[in-house]
């Protein structure tokens, strides 16, 4: 960072990804990165946080223990309202997704912490890993019956191979979609964030004018902050719910 | 950021470069980096999640559940019970009532019918002594009214006596004429 000026008002900066520890296997790069370290952070808060909090297994919960209690009956809620309760084998699965995307959003509130979200790899990893779920999970279910996702009953003869076709490229966008949207979110709130921020301090360089003028753009960075503890909240419930649409496709393909 | 790394990077033909001029999250120099540690991280979380956190919050949430299922029985069974005895309760209170009124009821009329022969009993006392007087009374007058005759005559033959001088008329002479007058 030292000996490049531009990089404290570089909105794209806090994107980059360093070296702590560097580790090569079979001629692929596997270091420790800062992203490494921030996904072992999330992990780690979130594993002591949960664990922690219910240590005591109170009958009457502590504040600590009902935040995890009203965070497992949220996520619980959620999937079974779109999976039904067949859908609760998943629960594992769809609760660690949320804290993990969750607490990895918040920690990326932090100035001068590292946004794991913020990296498409990591959002479509995630993606995939639902996909994958549904889609390996579909067919050892339903076998050949999973293909039925993709003919809707109740389609005229004639138009079901467009529908097929539409229904195909649907299923298909939908790792897309699902991690760009995770990951476009967490990059431009923090963009704007910066960029805002960066307003207010090459501004306050500029004397007592600067200073006055500064003050917007202080106030819109305060505002946009607040926007993005929202945006955080909202994208994990949104990837949530999304993955627990597509865990239902899996488990009753014939919609 | 540090550049002490940059001289490794630069030699090796894979690996992450860093400051290179692309767009830090399209760079797929850092993708493996990144793939792995996901995996390691996420896959640690999971499994203490599904191992250790998740059934231990089920277990208190159920166990919370049980808890108030089975407190809330308790309560119902206990407010059954009032109910009962509130009932039985009810019930005495009004065998009681029926009770006491027909005692009240027993006893009046009880009195009532003493009162009643008593009062019978002095009617008839009354009714007797009555009788008594009014015999007593027509006795007295029927005596009186003959002393009434025997008055008269006395009275008649002293008149006569006074009036005509001389010797008083015989007696049943003027009986004969009082009884004649009086009638």
């Amino acid at each position: 960072m030292a000996g490049n000026s531009g990089n404290a008002i570089d909105p794209i900066h806090q994107f980059h990804i360093s070296k702590i520890v560097s580790m090569e296997i079979g001629g692929v790069d596997f270091s420790f990165t800062n992203a490494s370290l921030f996904m072992v952070l999330t992990v780690a808060v979130a594993t002591l946080f949960l664990v922690l909090s219910t240590n005591r297994r109170g009958l009457v919960p502590s504040r600590a223990q009902l935040m995890a209690e009203m965070s497992y009956e949220f996520v619980a809620a959620t999937l079974r309202g779109s999976a039904g309760n067949d859908g609760m084998r998943f629960f594992p699965l769809v609760f660690s997704l949320f804290m993990f995307v969750f607490m990895a959003n918040m920690l990326g509130m932090f100035p001068y912490f590292f946004t794991v979200t913020s990296q498409i790899i990591v959002t479509f990893a995630l993606a995939m890993l639902v996909i994958g779920t549904v889609t390996i999970y579909g067919f050892y279910k339903h076998g050949a019956g999973f293909l039925k996702l993709f003919v809707p009953s109740g389609v005229p003869a004639g138009v079901v191979p467009l529908v097929s076709v539409i229904e195909v490229i649907s299923f298909l966008s939908r790792p897309v979609s699902l991690s760009v949207r995770l990951f476009a979110n967490m990059l431009a709130g923090h963009i704007t964030l910066k960029v805002f921020a960066g307003f207010v301090v090459m501004l306050t360089g500029l004397g007592a004018a600067g200073v006055a003028a500064a003050v917007l753009p202080l106030l819109l960075t305060i505002a946009i902050t607040a926007l993005e503890f929202l945006v955080s909240f909202l994208q994990a419930y949104v990837f949530t719910v999304l993955t627990c649409m597509y865990l239902a496709d899996a488990l009753h393909p014939s919609h | 950021m540090s550049n002490t790394q940059g001289n490794l990077n630069t030699t090796a033909e894979v690996g992450i470069v860093e400051d290179s001029g692309s767009f830090p999250p399209f760079d797929s120099s850092t993708y493996p980096s990144q793939l792995l540690w996901l995996v390691l991280s996420f896959g640690v979380f999971y499994w203490v999640m599904s191992k250790v956190v998740l059934p231990r919050i089920g277990g208190i949430l159920e166990d919370r559940r049980d808890r108030i299922a089975g407190d809330m029985a308790e309560a119902s069974r206990l407010k059954q019970e009032t109910d009962e005895a509130i009932a039985s309760y009810e019930s005495a209170l009004a065998d009681a009532r029926t009770k006491a009124t027909n005692l009240a009821h027993e006893a009046r009329s009880k009195v009532k019918a003493e009162t009643e022969s008593a009062r019978a009993a002095a009617e008839e006392q009354l009714a007797a002594k009555l009788s008594e007087s009014e015999q007593s009374i027509s006795r007295i007058t029927a005596e009186s009214l003959t002393h009434v005759g025997e008055i008269a005559s006395e009275t008649t033959g002293e008149l006569v006596k006074a009036l005509i001088g001389g010797r008083a008329p015989a007696k049943a002479e003027v009986t004969k004429a009082v009884d004649a007058a009086l009638k």
